[in-house]
């Protein structure tokens, strides 16, 4: 199995869309290359999130691969990799791309470990060994605090990290009750981290405790919003499940925040059923007010 | 006149009351004519011979050998010659505080000695000898040590405290105010006196008992405690004001505490050595499964005979603090705190807490000790948890009550833990326990599964004859936990069995659709839209859900977890038409075997159908085996 890097065709906006053109596909992809894995199945490829976009990594079976695209776009070449070695042939499953230190840093995961990778020296930085039961599932980066991470796995919890200990996670929800296949913190308010598990829910959580806004605007630069908050009830919001989705009939394989929206999500379950969904009102008014 | 001189001349010991008497009658008149020079040189004369007198009667005050009789006389005298009571009450008890002291240096080289051997060696205690003689340097045991404080100590200052009252007290002499002033002065004195000599001797009992904690005899001991205080009762009799009955009390209700300690320590330690012994059986290897069954059975009872009859033991032992012939035991401070406070919270709740808290401790893998418990002692422990939530806790409470009556007045002030609370703990630590269980073996089972799912090449595989080894040892697995559960729960109900329980294949059920939608492809939406209206009337079922006490409940949510796995690690792979085919082989096998331990046959169905949905779904050409076919093969497998 391999991966390739295709490019998306320019979108003519003088153009009215062709009612001829066959439907579904108006306008066909352009290839641009393969990302050779050596013929290991390739688990993983991620765009650096900070950066100019050039610059991508892929995670085979038992290789991080970093690749750089050239200066006009048309092809890329193998920059570095990197092996995972450890006895019993560690095979990577998943990884993430960490948003701060200037995308030096990458976090993979292979059976119930996690490990971070420095890009630039390609050697592991630090490892949560036993971070979940058996298998780890997903990470995701906090995008707001640079040292936060969240996982998720087979012993149905999600846990909350920081890479600085990687001895004691922070925090273990255990709401679901089967596997928990991703986890997703909110773009923008990342007291809001969205789960999905094959016991076919999607959890919405506020863990507010942990977030970059453990007291409610505690940043004096708006003046008005912070007169009004003076007025609301001054306890600090506490962690804990704002909602759970039950409108798939099978698991829940994948869930993302919107990239425009910071308050809708989309849920997708192995029947092949899309939902999309709001954060509560309530939740939303608590967090912006 | 000339008496007088003739005493005073003899100068003789028998004669010094005569002598003390006339000078005390002559005196005032030889004060009185002074200025006459013939009864001045009287006068001269018999101070001196009474300054004499004094002197002699002061060194056999102070003589250690003087009787009390003689020392009676002598105070009795100086007194009358005007001698001032207060040095005489502190030359009196001084002379007392030596032979005390040394009673009490006695006492305390007697806890060095023993103090020193416990440090040394532990084992050789037993050696020592009765009626050791103390310049031996042997060493006595707690009783002997306790008749030997009772005997020099103890009525050595019951002596000096009658003699003292005799000596000072309600003397006829002097003026009214002038003895109330000598009494409560004498008073003080003794009282000071007693109390420091008394503090110094309980806190050598007590260094002395807490010797005796580590091992011995409670027969022994509380004889020793029973004498004590018999002994205290009559300086308690003396000296009522002291009250130190009641600071003798307080030791023995220390010793008998420290008792209960030393028995509540020695409890956990056995129930430990138990756990420990039930691993290593578990341990050992087994020959057959059948073997293994019995003594998991035999296991339990054993460590439930252990624990209640360790308490059992421990009850009896302590029972002798209470016994009827025992002076200390009635008095009310003792007792109702001893029975409700010690007896029953400290040692018998606070065991039975500590079992149920240890057995849940196996529920979290974070220590080092709990992390690899074998799951059968998982179950046993379950077992055990729901034994002592039955019946054990109402038991031993009541076995306790009843060996160590509290009555109302007595109880008061004490916390009570109530029986509902302790079954209650029980029953919850037998659920977390019995789902851990649960949870381990379906994990174990599903772990085996993901294995075989994931490393096989479900794309080059070939046309399948045979049932995977995987799932025969699946199978056989959960017959052997099926056998292990039902040596310690029972059966459970389930669902009446449909008549075809057997006779479940995949194909029989959607054979139809399925050839359909592969020959026509718009009709799969229908399917997938008819499977989801399905599931949307069939219940939910959760896999890592609660179970309850019973065999079929056990099994169920290992055989749920063991599913629900198989289904996820298939919709990972990419099939062949034969990996497909090995697929619909292996669950038909699954089937075939696994309906009859669950609560609900259709609940192995659903999930089997599931797992072929799947595949059929991630197979590259969706072809399906003759169901006749693979019955064949199952059957020949």
């Amino acid at each position: 199995m391999k991966a390739a890097l295709w490019r998306l065709p320019l979108v003519d906006e003088t153009q009215p869309p062709s009612q001829t053109a066959a439907p579904g596909h108006p306008r066909s992809l352009y290839k641009l290359c393969d990302l050779d894995s050596n013929g290991e199945s390739m688990k993983s490829v991620l765009w650096n999130p900070s950066g100019d976009g050039t610059q991508l990594i892929t995670l085979s079976d038992q290789h991080l691969k970093i690749w750089q695209l050239n200066a006009d776009a048309q092809a890329v070449e193998e920059i570095d990799t990197t092996v995972l070695e450890g006895k019993g042939q560690p095979r990577f499953t998943t990884g993430a791309w960490n948003p701060h230190h200037g995308g030096s840093q990458v976090a993979t995961a292979n059976e119930s470990t996690v490990r971070g990778w420095d890009l630039r020296s390609m050697r592991q930085v630090y490892a949560l060994d036993n971070a979940h039961g058996q298998c780890v599932r997903d990470v995701d980066f906090n995008p707001n605090k640079q040292y936060y991470l969240v996982t998720c796995g087979d012993d149905c919890k999600v846990k909350f990290w920081d890479t600085r200990n990687p001895n004691e996670s922070l925090m273990v929800l255990s709401d679901h009750s089967h596997w928990v296949w991703r986890v997703r913190y909110n773009h923008f308010h990342d007291q809001l981290v969205l789960s999905s598990s094959s016991d076919s829910r999607v959890i919405l959580n506020k863990i507010v405790s942990l977030s970059s806004e453990p007291f409610p605007h505690l940043d004096d630069d708006d003046d008005d919003e912070e007169h009004r908050e003076t007025h609301e009830s001054s306890s600090p919001p506490a962690d804990g499940v704002i909602a759970t989705y039950e409108e798939h009939e099978d698991s829940v394989y994948a869930v993302e925040w919107s990239s425009a929206d910071p308050w809708v999500f989309a849920s997708l379950s192995y029947d092949g059923r899309l939902v999309i969904n709001r954060v509560p009102r309530t939740e939303k008014y608590k967090i912006l007010l | 006149m000339a008496m007088f001189n003739l005493a005073s001349s003899k100068g003789l010991r028998p004669a010094a009351g005569v002598l003390a008497r006339y000078y005390t009658k002559a005196r005032d008149v030889l004060h009185q004519y002074q200025h006459m020079s013939s009864f001045r040189d009287i006068q001269q004369d018999c101070e001196v011979i009474v300054k004499d007198l004094r002197d002699c009667l002061k060194n056999h005050f102070r003589d250690p050998k003087s009787t009390p009789k003689q020392l009676t006389e002598c105070v009795d005298l100086l007194l009358q010659l005007k001698e001032p009571p207060n040095e005489l009450c502190d030359e009196y008890l001084a002379h007392a505080k030596e032979r005390l002291d040394e009673n009490l240096l006695e006492l305390r080289n007697q806890v060095n000695l023993k103090q020193d051997k416990c440090g040394g060696s532990h084992d050789d205690d037993t050696t020592t000898e009765a009626n050791v003689d103390v310049a031996n340097q042997g060493i006595m045991d707690i009783l002997e040590f306790t008749d030997h404080g009772c005997n020099n100590f103890l009525s050595n200052i019951s002596l000096v405290i009658a003699s003292y009252n005799e000596l000072f007290s309600n003397r006829n002499f002097g003026q009214e105010d002038e003895q109330q002033n000598l009494d409560a002065i004498a008073r003080e004195k003794i009282v000071k006196f007693v109390l420091s000599l008394m503090g110094e001797y309980f806190k050598i009992v007590e260094d002395r008992l807490e010797l005796e904690n580590a091992h011995g005899d409670d027969q022994m001991l509380v004889r020793s405690l029973d004498r004590f205080h018999r002994r205290l009762q009559a300086v308690e009799k003396l000296m009522p004001e002291l009250g130190v009955l009641r600071s003798g009390g307080n030791i023995i209700t220390r010793a008998a505490h420290k008792r209960v300690q030393f028995y509540t320590q020695a409890l956990q330690r056995q129930f430990a050595a138990s756990l420990t012994d039930v691993r290593q059986t578990l341990a050992a290897p087994k020959h057959q499964n059948h073997e293994k069954n019995q003594s998991l059975a035999e296991l339990r009872s054993n460590i439930h005979t252990a624990i209640v009859g360790h308490v059992k033991t421990a009850l009896n032992n302590l029972k002798s603090f209470i016994g009827t012939d025992i002076t200390f035991a009635v008095r009310p401070y003792f007792r109702g705190p001893f029975c409700s406070d010690d007896i029953r919270q400290s040692l018998v709740v606070n065991h039975i807490t500590h079992v149920i808290s240890s057995a849940q401790a196996f529920c979290n893998n974070v220590r080092e000790k709990t992390m690899h418990a074998p799951p059968s002692l998982i179950l046993l422990l379950s077992r055990l948890c729901l034994d002592f939530h039955e019946s054990t806790v109402d038991y031993l409470l009541s076995l306790t009550d009843q060996q160590f009556p509290v009555d109302e007045e007595m109880g008061k002030g004490s916390v009570v833990t109530s029986a509902a609370e302790l079954t209650d703990n029980a029953k919850t630590a037998s659920q977390l326990l019995i789902n851990h269980f649960v949870r381990i073996q379906g994990l174990t089972v599903s772990q085996m599964i993901r294995k075989s799912v994931e490393t096989r090449d479900w794309l080059s595989t070939i046309e399948p004859r045979n049932v995977r080894a995987v799932m025969k040892r699946v199978v056989e697995d959960i017959t052997a936990i099926d056998a292990e559960v039902g040596s310690l729960y029972e059966e459970g109900s389930r669902k009446a069995h449909s008549s075809d329980s057997s006779k479940w294949t995949y194909n029989q059920q959607k054979n139809q659709q399925r050839s359909q939608w592969s020959y026509t492809p718009s009709t799969g939406f229908d399917q997938s839209l008819l499977s989801n209206i399905q599931k949307l009337f069939s219940e939910k079922i959760e896999i890592f859900s609660a179970v309850e006490f019973s065999k079929v409940s056990i099994l169920t949510g290992i055989i749920k977890i063991t599913l629900k796995t198989l289904l996820e690690c298939v919709r990972l792979r990419i099939f062949s038409k034969f990996g497909l085919q090995q697929v619909q082989v292996d669950t038909h096998y699954l089937q075939l075997y696994l309906w009859r331990f669950v609560s609900d046959e259709k609940l192995v169905h659903v999930m089997l159908d599931e797992v072929v949905n799947s595949t059929v779904h991630r197979c590259v050409e969706p072809d399906m085996m003759e169901s006749s076919v693979v019955e064949v093969i199952c059957e020949r497998g």
